[in-house]
């Protein structure tokens, strides 16, 4: 367990995984659960337990929406898209390299990339 | 307050317990035989919220040294809610007891419940000896009090 | 000054083994006012307590001090001695130089050094003390009742039993409560009408019991013993000793399409109406808001078909003012609205219903007579969706944050009734954690999955989408085999948090009674004193004070009787007379100790006083009922201007402890 980079996520998150009461109705709502390898809970359950250098590798972090729906439904208030983001952060800035200009964007869109991923790249500024 | 050449400084300690929870609790350590110095002089008050802020003037006007307040747990007063607002009296009392200059640890408010006898012995031994390394109180006694 | 005789107790050894016991006496038998001091081997004993006696004759004394064990020892057969010898009970004073001395202490020097300033702030205080005695305030021998649940019945019931009269305030038209609406109860599978319908009738027919259905109470004056009520009995339009509950006025009644509350608005009722077949008292109400007479003056076919003439369109909300002696709470519970709770559907589709409204559509009495039909288009459901925890253990703003304690076992208990009457169907309940701690609980859980097949999975349902084909798609997790499950069901039953009566908070502040956060009523202890309020004289019962089952409220009901009946025996109670009071004079009206009172004893009145220039002024100024004040002292420091003081421990009583003590 690396407890510097589990402190990272949970600053960076703002989030008290400890409040948890492990219901699932995070996992319950995703609508992009099939496609995660790691499903919400897990997230919330993982980071508490340190386990975050597993997420970081997985292709779950990437697939999450951040549509936010966890955020709204979790009865503990303990929004899980916000640790998502932020084990996804905690993997760009250990790969250094979080250097993408905006130039670059239309270039490297994808005919497959879901409306919703963009839309929600933005959204989650504003929670 | 004495001093004697060859002896240390007994400070002169006024405890208010209040009668539910502190009182209790210092008679169970006296029933457990947990010893504490007999500095400590208790007086028994209903509730806590009883202490009005001038009977720790009037204390120590009159020569104590320090000066405690025991009552029970916060959410466990007998009477419902005394202790909340003698932690709210204290608190603007013993800034103000900051103000004139007078040492924090010469006073404080601790929780005591019934059940907690090694807690009352553990607290006044350490208040004793935190009021005794401050030495006499001298700046807020009545010298027209002062025994001869 | 007075006359004070001073006695130091050996304790046996107890005290005379660190403290030198004649020292003491003769030390303090040199203080100012001391006219006698005495050690003894047993100052407690039949001999000691007859020293200190002859001594108050002998010598006359006007105050005592005892220098012995902890007061909460032995104060009480001090003062009893005093008073045997006919001096006033509270001159008595207590040094503690037993637990607070020689116990603790080894050196006897110190030890001694210190029961002597001990002694000393006794006698300083005595000086000051002055004669009190107990006020005797009378008992109303009439208990009152808010609510008419199973709680309310109850403990009215208990009450009525000792020989007491009762009053149950309901606001509804009929008692009964949430318990007439539950179809079966947990864990024995009862028919609830069954066990609850004749207790009502034994409450209508107690010659002790009143009961004032469709009532509120509006205003709460006094103190324990002694609490003047106003009820307001509300217009029913219907006279209630004419009425005969035939129903010919509800049948005839033209205006049939008001949603029935009895069955959760899931079928219509007329605007005359009886709640249910076995109400009490079976007397029809008319409906204001629907009822075309009232509405319009245009209809009058229950007055018309009325056989005894007890239609009253004119009838008037009626005032009536009561006094009693005691007050029992039992304003229950409600399911929390569903507002905010979009995932669930439940304002959308009709076939997401809460487990209230299941019970009703299970009920015989029911909208669909005991037969299970979906609501939207009375086909039977083939799978059932159960989903735990709606609105309960919530940490934000949407829900509550407690346990609502009883959806575990009435959803087992649904899921089993189903599984019992419709094989066919299935049944799954997704679950946080399943709480089943009680008597057959644990058990009745058990035997829904293992001999009823009904599919508990841990999990919780994340979204509910009504289809276009009649079904109603949930998605939900299924933590343990960690994958989503997306199930067609037919109906999905929420098990809805319980909140608080919405009428208990306004009544908490008529009862100056304390409340949680949550609007539940605060017991007085939470584990010694469950089913009194911290004021004295209200007690609690059922889930006013927090969720409860029925066996729970049954036995909290009948708790609270007892309390109430323990009050109710007394001729008068005596109060504890160290109390606040106010020095007239110097009170400023400025209401600082009545906001920190805790009890609501302190009262502003205006009174007149002569000034020094013969005329005459109308001050405000506070009054204690030292009747209500429990002497906590709180309002003696709020006191600004140094009015308000405490007796058996007043100021100046205190300072001279304190003096003593500092000398």
């Amino acid at each position: 367990m690396n407890k510097n980079l589990k402190e990272q996520v949970l600053r960076s998150s703002g989030v008290n995984v400890l409040k948890c009461m492990r219901c699932g109705k995070c996992s319950g709502t995703c609508p992009s659960y099939d496609e995660m390898e790691y499903h919400p809970h897990q997230f919330v359950y993982m980071v508490e337990k340190g386990d975050i250098e597993t997420l970081m590798k997985s292709e779950s972090i990437y697939k999450c929406l951040t549509c936010f729906a966890c955020v709204d439904r979790c009865p503990r208030g303990v929004q899980p898209a916000k640790v998502v983001e932020a084990v996804r952060l905690a993997a760009i800035r250990q790969q250094d390299g979080n250097h993408l200009s905006p130039d670059q964007i239309p270039s490297l869109l994808d005919e497959d990339l879901p409306q919703q991923a963009i839309v929600t790249a933005m959204r989650k500024y504003a929670k | 307050m004495q001093v004697n050449e060859n002896k240390e400084f007994q400070p002169l300690i006024v405890a208010f317990c209040c009668n539910w929870c502190s009182y209790a609790g210092a008679d169970l350590s006296g029933t457990n035989r947990l010893n504490y110095p007999t500095n400590v002089k208790i007086i028994r008050v209903p509730c806590s919220c009883r202490v009005n802020p001038m009977f720790i003037l009037r204390a120590f006007q009159r020569g104590a040294d320090g000066v405690i307040l025991c009552g029970c747990h916060p959410g466990d007063c007998h009477y419902t809610s005394g202790n909340y607002f003698t932690r709210r009296r204290m608190t603007l009392l013993f800034s103000m007891l900051d103000f004139l200059g007078i040492e924090r640890d010469r006073t404080r408010v601790e929780w005591v419940s019934a059940a907690e006898g090694a807690k009352f012995a553990a607290t006044m031994n350490e208040f004793t000896e935190a009021v005794r390394k401050l030495g006499p109180n001298r700046r807020l006694e009545d010298l027209r009090c002062r025994k001869q | 000054m007075q006359r004070i005789g001073v006695f130091v107790c050996h304790c046996g050894t107890n005290i005379a083994a660190t403290v030198d016991v004649k020292a003491v006496a003769e030390a303090l038998g040199h203080e100012p006012g001391v006219v006698i001091s005495q050690d003894y081997q047993y100052m407690c004993s039949e001999s000691g307590q007859n020293l200190v006696k002859d001594a108050i004759k002998e010598h006359d004394l006007g105050g005592v001090v005892i220098c012995s064990c902890s007061p909460r020892m032995h104060e009480n057969t001090f003062r009893k001695a005093a008073a045997s010898a006919g001096l006033n009970p509270y001159l008595v004073e207590i040094a503690n130089i037993r637990e607070q001395c020689s116990w603790i202490h080894k050196d006897i020097a110190t030890a001694t050094e210190k029961a002597i300033i001990l002694g000393k702030a006794a006698i300083a205080k005595v000086h000051l003390n002055t004669p009190l005695t107990s006020m005797e305030s009378p008992v109303v021998k009439r208990a009152l009742v808010i609510g008419g649940g199973i709680a309310g019945i109850q403990t009215a019931l208990d009450i009525a039993e000792a020989g007491f009269d009762v009053d149950i305030v309901e606001k509804q038209p009929t008692i009964g409560g949430k318990m007439a609406q539950i179809d079966k109860t947990f864990p024995t599978l009862d028919c609830a009408a069954c066990i609850l319908t004749p207790k009502m009738v034994e409450a209508s027919q107690n010659e002790h019991i009143t009961i004032h259905s469709f009532s509120e109470v509006e205003d709460v004056k006094g103190f324990v013993g002694n609490f003047t009520v106003k009820i307001r009995k509300k217009a029913r339009y219907v006279d209630e000793t004419k009425c005969t509950g035939c129903g010919l006025c509800t049948e005839k009644c033209p205006m049939k399409k008001v949603p029935n509350e009895f069955n959760m608005g899931l079928d219509n009722r007329s605007a005359v109406y009886i709640p249910f077949a076995q109400a009490v008292p079976k007397v029809a109400t008319i409906d204001p808001n629907y009822c075309m007479m009232l509405k319009n003056g245009k209809c009058g076919v229950c007055s018309k078909v009325c056989s005894v003439g007890a239609i009253d369109y004119k009838q008037q909300d009626r005032i009536i003012e009561e006094k009693y002696g005691a007050i029992v709470v039992a304003t229950g519970f409600n399911p929390i609205k569903l507002d905010k709770y979009d995932e669930f559907a439940y304002n959308q589709c009709p076939d997401v219903v809460t487990s209230l409204e299941l019970e009703r559509l299970m009920n015989a009495a029911g909208p669909n007579g005991g037969t299970l039909l979906r609501p939207s288009d009375k086909t039977h459901p083939h799978t059932i969706v159960f989903v735990q925890c709606v609105g309960s253990r919530c940490d934000d703003s949407k829900g509550k944050p407690y346990c609502s304690k009883i959806c575990c076992m009435y959803t087992a208990k649904h899921a089993m009734l189903i599984r019992e009457k419709y094989p066919d169907t299935e049944v799954y309940v997704f679950y946080i954690d399943v709480r089943t701690p009680g008597k057959n609980f644990d058990e009745f859980y058990r035997r829904a999955v293992e001999q009823y097949n009904v599919h508990y999975i841990k999990g919780m349902v994340g979204k509910v989408t009504p289809k276009s084909d009649g079904k109603i798609g949930v998605q939900a997790s299924d933590l343990l085999s960690n994958e989503q499950l997306h199930i067609d069901a037919d109906m999905v039953v929420l098990a809805v948090a319980i909140e608080p009566d919405k009428t208990a908070r306004p009544l908490a502040t008529m009862l100056t009674t304390q409340m949680d956060t949550n609007d539940f009523f605060t017991e007085a202890h939470p584990k010694l004193r469950p089913v009194e309020s911290a004021t004295a004289g209200i007690f609690l019962s059922g889930a006013c004070q927090g969720p409860k089952d029925i066996p729970e409220t049954v036995a909290q009901g009948s708790a609270a009787a007892a309390k109430a009946i323990g009050l109710l025996c007394k001729n008068s109670i005596t109060c504890n007379p160290c109390t606040a009071h106010s020095n007239e004079l110097m009170c400023n009206g400025c209401s600082s100790c009545e906001k920190v009172c805790p009890y609501g004893a302190i009262t502003y009145i205006d009174k007149e006083f002569r000034m020094p220039d013969r005329t005459t002024a109308i001050r405000r100024v506070a009054s204690v009922n030292p009747a209500v004040c429990q002497g906590c002292g709180a309002c003696t420091v709020a006191c600004p201007s140094g009015a308000m003081d405490l007796s058996g421990f007043s100021n100046s009583q205190i300072m001279a402890e304190v003096d003593a003590i500092c000398k």
